[in-house]
């Protein structure tokens, strides 16, 4: 075999090992949300966040708007602070926006839901939602239910 | 009696001693070539020819064995989720695991019985015709013309074949799941994309397979350098290549893996 026939197999090779990589990293991987481009900054404050974790999707009518980009607990106010990356395609939410956890489907993981509110002024970069509403506990739901059917019986 | 016992401990000594100066030899071996990798760049001609021997001559069975784990491991994953409704999570289960722990594996131990069984017996039948001696007295240097190419070349083609595995294998699970059992595709490809990390499963897959490629062409290269230079030595050398380089590479990957995905 002549050695320019093997560099072209050589070449082919490596080739299509990075074709490969970019099928991995485009398709399968979440790739596609790190390169969002243009983003901007929101935080928020929860009592509670339940099971929501760094990169979970923020969400607004069911489509992802959105990722969680960090989570801090503040020891002044006793609260978890939510930083959140919204894509710079949706500034167009306004002051009185509310956000929730919710859990997708029964069992699914939790991510952050906005209903927008009925403000003319619209978020900026930076700003803090106020209307937030934490995220159900199951333990805490059946305990309550648990009283609940307590009280009842007596 | 008393004599016996004395020889019994001897020959344990003895033994252990053999191991660690082996153990030397290979680290000596391993800095040596490494450190005549450098001169690779003044001669790619030799690397390229390497790069076809080791990664391009294992590329099939690569791709096959990728295409049918995928294939397998989405049609058994397809029958244990269907009991509980969660048949769409077929595709992030399947690239997930290929990704993380069966691409560089099964790469990595099938590129150890394809080339290191290959690079062992090239180099023990070179030092057994004395082709390495020979190179010696017309002042070549054969850590540097024979085991650096080889060595470099193992280090490289592991991690484009064990990022191929994946990416076939992800493929043959899409055949199976989406053309053969009727899933749907879109759920096929999105539940992946919210779930796999590009950094903690691409990239860690990737250094994964890096460092099996370093370990088993380490291992071949230097049994074929190191070993007896008859014909039965010859074949013990290729038998130790192969359980050698599973064993560090399945031994590695817990440690690996112990490292990377526990938090």
């Amino acid at each position: 075999m002549t050695s320019r026939k093997i560099e072209i197999l050589v070449g082919l090779f490596v080739a299509g090992a990075i074709a490969a990589f970019f099928m991995l990293a485009m398709s399968v991987s979440n790739m596609s949300s790190y390169s969002g481009g243009e983003s901007y900054e929101l935080k928020a404050r929860f009592d509670n966040i339940g099971g929501l974790k760094v990169r979970s999707p923020v969400a607004a009518g069911g489509v992802t708007i959105g990722r969680v980009k960090d989570i801090q607990y503040n020891t002044e106010t006793y609260e978890a602070e939510v930083l959140m990356s919204i894509d710079q395609r949706y500034d167009k939410f306004p002051v009185d926006t509310a956000a929730s956890i919710f859990t997708s489907g029964l069992l699914g993981e939790q991510f952050i839901g906005f209903e927008p509110g009925a403000e003319e002024e619209y978020l900026k970069d930076g700003d803090v939602i106020d209307l937030t509403q934490s995220a159900l506990v199951l333990e805490q739901i059946i305990g309550q239910f648990l009283y609940s059917q307590g009280s009842d019986s007596e | 009696m008393f004599n016996t016992l004395l020889d019994r401990i001897q020959r344990l000594g003895a033994a252990t001693l053999a191991i660690f100066q082996r153990l030397g030899r290979a680290a000596v071996f391993l800095m040596v070539v490494t450190g005549s990798c450098a001169g690779l760049l003044r001669r790619p001609g030799l690397l390229i020819k390497q790069l076809y021997a080791v990664g391009v001559q294992t590329l099939i069975i690569i791709v096959v064995a990728g295409l049918f784990v995928g294939m397998v491991m989405s049609l058994q994953s397809y029958y244990a989720l269907v009991d509980f409704g969660a048949e769409d999570s077929v595709g992030v289960m399947v690239a997930l695991s290929l990704m993380r722990e069966l691409g560089p594996v099964i790469t990595a131990l099938l590129f150890a019985g394809r080339a290191g069984s290959a690079l062992t017996a090239e180099i023990g039948l070179m030092k057994a015709t004395e082709q390495l001696s020979g190179m010696e007295m017309m002042a070549v240097n054969p850590m540097q013309r024979v085991m650096a190419p080889r060595f470099l070349a193992g280090v490289i083609s592991m991690p484009l074949l064990a990022t191929i595995f994946s990416a076939v294998g992800v493929i043959g699970a899409y055949l199976v799941a989406v053309q053969l059992l009727g899933l749907d595709s879109g759920a096929f490809w999105s539940q992946p994309q919210n779930k796999v990390d590009l950094y903690l499963d691409l990239y860690n897959g990737i250094i994964k397979s890096v460092v099996f490629g370093v370990v088993a062409t380490w291992i071949a290269v230097f049994e074929g350098y190191d070993c007896v230079p008859t014909s039965e030595g010859l074949g013990q050398a290729t038998t130790r290549t192969v359980v050698y380089s599973s064993l560090a590479i399945l031994f590695l990957d817990f440690i690996l893996t112990a490292l990377m995905f526990t938090k």
